[in-house]
């Protein structure tokens, strides 16, 4: 036990904080209580990161712990596969969604099924942080939403933050997760802000939960990240439509959360799956899938899908026509088919 | 003064804090493969050693015919044989102590059972009854990596770690001459050279990739020469000497551990057999040439050598011989044997803890084998 003298207990005091805050928080705490723990990635270190989520992380900690790697994703996420053979804790980050494809035959191919191909003997706890999705303005390859890629590959958790709190608390878990994590940041909320207490910051449940944002008794909104916000604000303008909506925060995409998901739905009989990412092949179909196969009968309406379109991300200046927003999910809930409409 | 003029005259200054890293000169490979046996160079060699590696040279041919025989019968889905690269696989497996890691791809399975994984565990990525048949950390051996170069990264990673928790541990990867194509073995090489990190490359240059000769696939001098550029040096040895490989390799390993970073091992040998059974080697090249490389055999040429010098008599050649029959019935008796699978092990090792997803998939699976197993007893009655 420590000798420092005993504080006079007084109430946590919260104060406004951004995600990116309680995310560069997540690994400060991450690396002080664990010296595994290592950072490493294009300019995280002097830096901080273009987001200045690892700001003040090799200050702290070091260069060895805080490592600007040459630019190179496969190059980082291999020579993370070495770190954790060897017993270290690296959380990787990729610069921007679209610039961790060079990563991926890593990321699939050794990644995902080290576990797997060696009978469980060499698990790997790497976190690979990405920035994803869009809303930012950003330029061309900076504003995809690859979760569909990521859920398409057995072995790989893909949680993705959607508050301040679950930032710090997802983040903790991810990093703490015996096996490897694509942890989707979503880059438009990197600077949403929310009070927070940063010295006594919530951890949350097991990865894999979904929670009930806001509960509701007509239909349920089933979403996450990037979109989560945007569902809240839908479904505070769909009470001037006479709908209660209930807005689900997945978290957690692999492990899905079946059971949170198909009790709301149950409860309401319809649903709307809201994502950025296309719809074509995109996480809604899945989730879609799974509802109908376990609601069918409580179902008053097809689960319907706001998605992206199937286009490639679109340029800064039409990315507003792109993204899911309140009006097209408010006519999705529309078409649910209320039978007072009929 | 026209833009062309310009430009003619223009003189990129180099800014003031500019330094050239190293010379590259002692980075250059020699020109010729280093080579010991049947050099002066051989009369420094430890007798002991020359005859160690003779007999595990006769030990690993032994394995490469038996696992190839193996396939044969069908007890083997597949096996890329490494007969007339024995030497390389020998000497990358000698050059490391115990606690140091050894990265291989799929042709090193001889390398796998020289560092003392026994032989019939080695097999079981080429078998099919699992991807890894071990422990990679019990060992110090990571799996046999199928994608080319991708392991390269993760020896640099492993040293690296080593070297920040203070061990003086050394990873030795090993890699094709295709395989040095690839944006893996860049990106491996570069990191190691900046890291520092106490690592050894090996590239078994067998002259092919598949059906594609060396010459289609770089336009280097070398592959040796690919190390200046990264700032580490490079060994062109002869990969059939197994004495020279064991110089060049324990060299650089040595010097790897005593933070002196990395080296680029470039070992020129042949593949005496098709690339897999599943290859038919005379599209792409002639009977003649396979010929030319038989008096070069590593297995020969150790024996020569030892030979020469009144190292080798009789009686050693036929416990060598004895002691490779016996490795080589073992292995046969043991896969032989019917592998005894859990289809449930399925679903056991995807993720730490089972998602829900898992679990019910699992249990699908688990009726579909009741159902079977019930109506395999319905049938016997
Ligand atoms: C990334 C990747 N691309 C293609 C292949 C298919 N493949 C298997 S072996 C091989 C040739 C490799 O040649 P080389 O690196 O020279 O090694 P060798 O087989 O001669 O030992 C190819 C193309 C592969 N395994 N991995």
């Amino acid at each position: 036990m420590s000798t420092v003298a005993a504080k006079p207990v007084t109430k946590p005091a919260t104060k406004p904080a951004t995600m990116a805050q309680a995310l560069g928080r997540a690994l400060r705490d991450s690396m002080a209580e664990d010296p595994s723990v290592h950072v490493l990635g294009e300019d995280v270190g002097a830096l901080g990161g273009v987001f200045r989520v690892t700001d003040g992380l090799a200050a702290e900690f070091g260069e060895d712990r805080c490592t600007d790697t040459p630019l190179a994703e496969a190059g980082i996420l291999g020579t993370a596969v070495g770190m954790a053979m060897y017993g270290l804790r690296p959380v990787v980050e990729m610069q921007f969604d679209a610039f961790a494809y060079p990563a991926f035959e890593q990321l699939i191919s050794h990644v995902a099924r080290m576990r797997n191909r060696t009978r469980g003997t060499l698990p790997l706890p790497i976190t690979v942080r990405v920035p994803y999705g869009g809303g930012i303005g950003g330029v061309e390859h900076h504003s995809d939403s690859s979760e569909a890629y990521y859920i398409a590959t057995p072995g790989l958790h893909v949680v993705t933050p959607a508050t301040v709190s679950d930032a710090y608390g997802l983040l903790r878990a991810s990093i703490a997760s015996d096996d490897p994590v694509v942890f989707l940041e979503p880059k438009r909320l990197y600077w949403s802000k929310a009070d927070w207490n940063p010295d006594a910051p919530q951890t949350v449940e097991p990865i894999g939960r979904a929670v009930v944002r806001r509960s509701g008794r007509s239909a349920t909104l089933i979403t996450y990240g990037p979109s989560v916000p945007v569902c809240l604000e839908a479904a505070e303008a769909a009470r001037a439509e006479g709908w209660d909506l209930e807005v689900v925060d997945l978290r957690s995409l692999v492990p899905f959360d079946d059971e949170t998901v198909a009790a709301s739905v149950r409860r309401t009989g319809r649903a709307v799956v809201v994502h950025e990412s296309g719809g074509f092949g995109g996480p809604g179909g899945e989730i879609a899938a799974r509802v109908t196969e376990r609601c069918f009968h409580h179902l008053e309406a097809p689960v319907l899908r706001v998605a992206g379109f199937d286009i490639p991300y679109p340029p800064p200046m039409l990315e507003k026509h792109h993204l899911p927003g309140v009006d097209r999910i408010l006519d999705a809930v529309a078409r649910l088919q209320w039978e007072a409409d009929s | 003064m026209t833009v062309m003029e310009q430009r003619g005259a223009y003189r990129p200054t180099p800014p003031p804090a500019w330094q050239p890293r190293t010379d590259p000169a002692p980075l250059l490979p020699d020109e010729e493969p280093y080579r010991v046996l049947g050099t002066d160079a051989a009369d420094k060699v430890d007798p002991e050693l020359l005859r160690r590696l003779y007999a595990e040279l006769v030990r690993g041919r032994r394995y490469n015919t038996q696992a190839t025989a193996l396939t044969k019968q069908g007890r083997l889905a597949v096996y890329p044989s490494s007969t007339g690269q024995e030497a390389c696989e020998i000497a990358a497996a000698l050059a490391l102590e115990e606690r140091d890691w050894l990265f291989p791809s799929y042709r090193d399975t001889l390398a796998v059972v020289a560092r003392g994984l026994d032989p019939a565990s080695a097999l079981t990525l080429l078998r099919g009854d699992w991807h890894t048949g071990y422990d990679p950390r019990e060992h110090r051996i990571a799996p046999l990596s199928t994608p080319l170069a991708t392991q390269l990264p993760h020896a640099v990673g492993l040293a690296h770690a080593a070297r920040l928790k203070g061990d003086d541990v050394v990873a030795l990867a090993m890699v094709g001459d295709g395989g040095t194509s690839e944006g893996d073995f860049h990106e491996a090489l570069n990191f190691a050279a900046v890291w520092q990190a106490p690592v050894v490359f090996l590239v078994q240059n067998n002259g092919f990739a598949i059906s594609v000769p060396l010459a289609k696939q770089t336009a280097a001098p070398s592959l040796a020469h690919k190390a200046v550029g990264y700032g580490m040096p490079g060994r062109l040895v002869d990969g059939n000497d197994a004495a020279a490989m064991h110089e060049v390799l324990s060299e650089a390993v040595a010097r790897a551990r005593e933070g002196g970073g990395p080296t680029l091992v470039e070992a020129v040998t042949y593949r005496m057999e098709a690339h897999t059974n599943a290859d038919d080697a005379t599209r792409y090249r002639q009977d003649t040439d396979v010929e030319a490389w038989r008096d070069h055999d590593p297995i020969l040429l150790m024996e020569r050598e030892l030979t020469e010098r009144g190292l080798l008599d009789d009686d050693m050649k036929r416990q060598a011989g004895e002691d490779a029959e016996a490795m080589a019935a073992d292995l046969r008796q043991h896969m032989n044997q019917e592998p005894v699978l859990d289809p449930m092990d399925l679903f056991t090792h995807v993720y730490a803890e089972q998602t829900s997803q898992l679990r019910e998939q699992a249990a699908q699976l688990r009726a579909e084998l009741e159902v079977a197993a019930e109506e395999a007893e319905e049938e016997t009655r």
